[in-house]
């Protein structure tokens, strides 16, 4: 594997559009900016897939195990002798998925906006933007330092902080977008120290030595570090656990999920892309990434990493359950799917039968992708017909959009498990994984599995059947071709990928993983998915009272879920009340006071004692004399009497 | 009778010489405190020409101390009734209570 | 190359203003002045770049002696390393901005670009000078303009601001005095650098000396509690004022507390390290908590200012070579970003005649550039990677993080907290003014920026872009010589 030329440019030509663009876009690409992203972006993935096939079919495996390139590396930034932020490309079995996942889905996007977003007046910034993202999401796939990772994790964060913050004229649009931006911001200072950490118990930066040192027990600096404690944990496992922080915030893992729901302000081809696909994943992914770091050497810390999963998991499903707001359940949904694979890298050990959570997490994601970004385009193409977000709005548009409920329905079908669609392998491996490791996490993960079933399905039904097909006076048509095309091979990906043979390809020591499925062990989940989904046919199929009474029985509980378990509201307390009054309020009055003051105080200290002995300079001559006298009889009896 | 000694002189020149601080002290009148000062500088004459007829007779320094002082005198009386008369012109007076427009 | 070409081309053009009959020609004089200066600069930087790459390894390249008095040992000693090169490149950058900036300048026009230009030169004669008396000459120079830009050419309560600022950094001159002083008296009589560095000082002196001389310069450059001419005078100054203030002026100061105060004299160093962490830790929290209460755009970018150049310090507290160079970075970085944010703020203010950040919002509508150039600097000073802060924050984490004992820890993590922070105030002032809708109508005629203020904008991010993005030519040049001054501080 010797191409570092066709790798590095899978990144740099979504870079070249968002340069080109940016610059240029506004002035001479107004309307052909579209295609150009498009056509850049379209190199790029056929640029990921010859990759992946070269990577996989090609080169193939050596000693049984995919190997793990890095055919690319440069010192960016030396800081001392060995430990430096190197800009280089990894190339391993999840990275080149990842890369075919990423610039795929990117791809969809692109070509889905030419239709959704057209005739935008900043469709060039649009455009630059969504390039700027894919390449930096492509170089966080492709770090091969920690540092590079967080540079990258950095750079998506802000093009997901732009991008959100597209509209930005609407206040609601900005304050999701800070709001995004800050929150994970705050996780990743927690990446940040758990990378200063990490690099100084291995004394590098580089992923493979990092590894390579704090797995190897014999190592002394892996001796060092766990002897080294901090209020009883090790070095390590503060290290692993800070990194961790910072993954669940970019992935929006319970308490740090609040950006994601607000996140949907941005254009929805946009929550398609980073917001459901490919972003957020980004802390599994970096889960994965140190997975032999997290379960060699701090497995303390992969069980939290499990439970923060599982948790995430069935809260964002409750929550799910109540919204109204289309895109916000499919962010909830999203919360909760993200839940699953973090979940299952929680309750996954390395190597052998015990890392299927590994192979199962990382397929998840793959299905996920796939049918979480068909789900947003689905929403993104009804909300473009009735102009609202609000499911009380929608209603009967199976008639109008004949093809977007087609393709919404698979997508539905394959989040709630039902075979043969790709959720249901990859879920079932997850359960599976689950039931052998943890059982309080597989029955959660169970539950969860019953409740994601049920709310697709409300959101499906009460989108395309409940009220009567008439109910809408809308003329235009479903959208373009650009807008169905994605949406079609979305759905194909969505339907399909879970026939993919994942273990072959990825677990968590590069050893084939046969998938172990049993047949007996699907029944409870899908009996459960099932059970969901003719629960939400019974209740929002036709329009009736049912849905209401339910809600009314379960009322603290469903007020609760409603307003997302007061999570926001303890936050915003947190950051309006304690840090702008109780910090931000009285440090600004400290300084214009007390330090400022201390400062003027010298100078009216100075004033009011010149004040004072200004009075000597009377303009009396005679009181001068009067002093000089004085002064001349004191200077005589000091020389005189006093000094000798 | 009795040859006035040094003491007799650096006596009667000490008591010019307070006699003329008291008057510049006390005096409100810019004359009165100009011819004061003329006392003090009196005082001095005698005390340099004094200490150089007891103490060194054979030398001439404190004579032509003096000389200098009674020239730097006169130049300085001049100047100082310009001074008065430049006063009484913008004050219509020569008190020295109402001249102290210089202060702070 | 002639160093003295570098306060040469200064002082030519402050005559040549001086001498010009009307606006026009003040203008290009000092325009062309300052662009020739950013030429020498960069030959400089390759002069440096080729004298090392040919193995000169000496640590000050092109020095020139001339001596002045015998008598109390005063000599124009001149002399560069990578540090003073990094510096010069700065103010150059600096200048050349600020000149551009005040392009519309009024009042007084020939007065005040002689003083900007003077204000360089004092800078200029700073980062040379290896003796310290001359060097204490030209930071003197460099603060008399000062307070002449804040009195006349300044808003708001300028005369309160200008005196502020003109009483704090003489006391901070005259402790550097006094500091310069003891070094001469208790170390052979000599005011030359290197021959101090060559000398051994004994460690009482130094524990008396050091901290005069490093409260000295840290008035200058804005050690807590000392920081408090920092938001007065900035929000006083006139834009290009703010700039030179902020961008060369704070960096005489750190550059004065390391080259001064810690390399000639490691032992006080050492005793006080700690003391200089704490001020410098709480500096940073405590300024960017500060800055989140702000509601004008000069009194943000001025507490923030405090908050960033604590990196400077911290780093220069820490005592290792990673974040000596990381304080080194953060300066250069912080020089070009902070010009470039006054720059905008002044732009901002120039149409909308308000500095307040509620009053306004939308403005991305009307003035693209700026808001973009806005976004750009907003996103560098809140570390983003590519930009220039980033490299010089991370520099110096990862410099903090090799002391590995849990005070140093925890500064530093403290100090980490502060690019939440950073992240909450730098949105608020983003969102409330770029983003939004716009809150006053008058604002739908506002025009983009003209040429003057593109080019001057371009420079300045084109500088934290060549940081951001490559940093290795910045570190190559500030590492080594970061390494000479650990080296002297770990008694090699």
């Amino acid at each position: 594997m010797n191409q570092s030329l066709t790798i590095a440019l899978i990144p740099l030509l979504p870079l070249a559009g968002f340069v080109i663009l940016g610059l240029f876009g506004r002035k001479y690409f107004k309307k052909s900016a579209g295609i150009i992203g498009t056509a850049l972006l379209l190199t790029s993935t056929i640029l990921a897939l010859y990759t992946a096939y070269e990577y996989f079919f090609v080169y193939g495996k050596v000693d049984g195990i995919y190997q793990q390139f890095v055919p690319f590396q440069m010192t960016w930034l030396e800081f001392s002798k060995g430990v430096s932020i190197d800009i280089g490309l990894l190339i391993d079995p999840i990275s080149v998925m990842m890369l075919v996942v990423v610039s795929f889905v990117s791809l969809m996007v692109h070509i889905y906006s030419l239709g959704y977003m057209k005739g935008e007046e900043r469709f060039s910034t649009y455009y630059s933007f969504l390039g700027l993202f894919t390449f930096s999401m492509l170089g966080l796939v492709l770090a091969s330092n920690i540092f590079q990772m967080y540079i990258f994790w950095e750079l998506v964060g802000v093009s997901s902080f732009l991008l959100i913050g597209y509209y930005y004229d609407k206040p609601s649009a900005v304050a999701a977008c800070k709001k995004a931006f800050i929150v994970t911001r705050f996780a990743d200072l927690g990446f940040l120290i758990g990378i200063l950490i990490l690099s100084y118990s291995s004394g590098t930066l580089d992923f493979n030595t990092l590894i390579a040192t704090l797995t190897n027990p014999e190592s002394s600096h892996l001796k060092t570090a766990a002897a080294s404690t901090f209020l009883g944990a090790s070095a390590l496992t503060w290290g692993a656990a800070l990194v961790f922080i910072g993954g669940a915030g970019k992935s929006a893992m319970f308490p740090l999920h609040i950006w994601l729901p607000d996140a949907m302000e941005g254009p929805t081809p946009v929550s398609a892309l980073i917001h459901a696909a490919t972003m957020v994943v980004a802390g599994v992914y970096l889960v994965a990434r140190l997975f032999p770091v997290f379960s060699i050497t701090t497995p303390g810390v992969l069980e939290i990493v499990g439970w923060v999963g599982a948790i995430s998991a069935i809260i964002a499903a409750i929550i799910a359950c109540t919204q109204t707001d289309i895109k916000r359940v499919l962010a909830y949904s999203t919360m909760s799917q993200i839940g699953y694979m973090m979940f299952a890298l929680g309750v996954s050990t390395y190597g052998g039968e015990g890392g299927s959570g590994y192979t199962a997490s990382l397929f998840h994601l793959f299905t996920h992708a796939m049918f979480k970004a068909l789900l947003f385009l689905g929403a993104g193409a009804v909300i473009h017909y009735v102009h609202s977000n609000d499911m009380k709005d929608m209603g009967g548009l199976r008639k109008f959009l004949p093809i977007t409920h087609i393709t919404f329905l698979i997508a539905c079908l394959a989040i709630a498990g039902v075979p043969p669609f790709a959720g249901f392998f990859s879920k079932e491996e997850i359960l599976l994984a689950a039931y052998h490791n943890n059982m309080g996490i597989y029955w959660i993960a169970l539950i969860t599995s019953g409740l994601t079933a049920f709310y697709m399905f409300r959101l499906y039904f009460t989108i395309f059947w409940n009220k009567p097909p008439e109910a809408h006076g809308i003329k235009h048509g479903e959208g373009g071709f650009a807008m169905m095309l994605p949406l079609v091979l979305l759905a194909v990906g969505a339907a399909a990928a879970g026939f993919i043979p994942f273990g072959e390809f990825v677990s968590s020591d590069g050893k084939v993983l046969a998938s172990n499925f049993h047949l007996e062990f699907s029944i409870a989940p899908v009996a459960l998915g099932l059970a969901g989904i003719f629960t939400a046919m019974w209740l929002y199929k036709k329009q009736n009272s049912r849905p209401d009474k339910l809600a009314a029985s379960f009322n603290g509980f469903y007020k609760a879920a409603y307003h997302k378990f007061y999570i926001d509201e303890i936050y915003l307390f947190i950051t309006k009340k304690v840090l702008f009054n109780l910090i931000g309020r009285p440090a600004a009055w400290f300084d214009r006071n007390v330090v400022d003051g201390l400062v003027n105080l010298t100078g009216t200290t100075t004033q009011a004692l010149s004040e004072g002995i200004k009075k000597i300079q009377s303009g009396k001559v005679q009181q001068y004399a009067i002093y000089f006298l004085a002064g001349v009889i004191i200077l005589a009896t000091l020389f005189i009497y006093v000094i000798r | 009778m009795m040859e006035p000694g040094l003491y007799h002189i650096l006596f009667i020149s000490a008591a010019l010489f307070f006699i003329g601080v008291y008057g510049f002290l006390t005096r409100r009148n810019l004359i009165t405190m100009l011819m004061s000062i003329e006392l003090i500088l009196n005082s001095v004459n005698l005390n340099f020409i004094a200490f150089n007829k007891y103490l060194w007779p054979h030398k001439m320094d404190g004579l032509f101390f003096t000389l200098f002082i009674i020239a730097i005198a006169a130049a300085e009386a001049a100047v100082a009734i310009a001074i008065i008369i430049n006063l009484y012109r913008s004050h219509q007076s020569i008190d020295v209570e109402n001249a102290e427009d210089l202060k702070y | 190359m002639n160093l003295l070409l570098l306060i040469g081309t200064p002082l030519l053009t402050a005559i040549a203003v001086l001498l010009s009959r009307n606006k026009q020609q003040v203008k290009w004089i000092s325009l062309a002045g300052s662009v020739v200066q950013l030429g020498l600069a960069f030959v400089l930087l390759f002069a440096f770049r080729q004298e090392r790459a040919e193995n000169n390894m000496a640590q000050m390249l092109f020095e020139q002696n001339y001596k002045l008095f015998s008598t109390p040992n005063i000599n124009f000693h001149f002399g560069v390393d990578g540090i003073s090169v990094a510096m010069i490149l700065l103010t150059s950058f600096v200048l050349i901005a600020g000149v551009l900036v005040s392009w519309n300048i009024e009042k007084m026009t020939k007065e005040f670009y002689f003083l900007l230009i003077l204000l360089a030169l004092g800078a200029y004669g700073f980062f040379i000078s290896l003796d310290l008396f001359i060097l204490f000459f030209f930071l003197e120079i460099s603060v008399i303009p000062k307070y002449l830009l804040i009195g006349i050419w300044g808003s708001g309560k300028k005369e309160y601001s200008a005196n502020k600022l003109a009483l704090m950094l003489m006391g901070g001159s005259a402790l550097i005095l006094v500091g310069i002083l003891g070094l001469y008296f208790t170390a052979g009589k000599s005011f030359d650098i290197m021959t101090l560095s060559k000398t051994s000082i004994p460690g009482d002196a130094q524990h008396i000396i050091f901290p005069l001389l490093f409260t000295g310069f840290g008035v200058f450059t804005a050690l807590f509690p000392l920081h408090t001419w920092v938001p007065d005078g900035h929000s006083s100054a006139p834009t290009a004022g703010s700039m030179f203030l902020a961008g060369i002026s704070m960096k005489l100061g750190g550059y004065g507390c390391l080259r001064v105060a810690t390399y000639l004299l490691p032992e006080g160093a050492k005793q006080y390290a700690d003391l200089i962490i704490i001020l410098s830790a709480i500096a940073i929290l405590y300024g960017a908590f500060a800055t989140m209460m702000q509601k004008d755009l000069k009194y943000i970018n001025a507490y923030s200012s405090v908050s960033h150049v604590g990196f400077s310090l911290l780093g220069i507290g820490m005592l290792t070579q990673t974040a000596i160079t990381g304080a080194l970075m953060q300066m250069v970085s912080h020089g070009l970003m902070t010009a470039l944010f006054f720059a905008v703020i002044g732009m901002i203010y120039d149409r909308t005649h308000t500095r307040m950040v509620n009053e306004m919002g939308g403005l991305m509508k009307v003035m693209p550039f700026i808001t973009t150039v806005f976004f750009i600097v907003g996103l560098c000073s809140l570390g983003l990677p590519g930009l220039s802060g980033f490299v010089a924050e991370m520099t110096v984490f990862m410099g903090s993080w090799q002391q590995d004992d849990t005070f140093h820890r925890i500064a530093t993590i403290a100090a980490a907290m502060s690019i939440v922070v950073t992240a909450v105030y730098i949105l608020r002032a983003i969102g409330n003014t770029a983003m939004g809708p716009i809150k006053n109508e008058s604002y739908l005629q506002l025009k983009d920026a003209n040429w003057n203020e593109k080019l001057a904008a371009i420079l300045l991010v084109a500088g934290i872009l060549a940081i951001g993005i490559a940093p290795g030519w910045l570190n190559d040049l500030l590492r080594p010589a970061a390494e000479e001054i650990m080296n002297k501080i770990a008694g090699k």
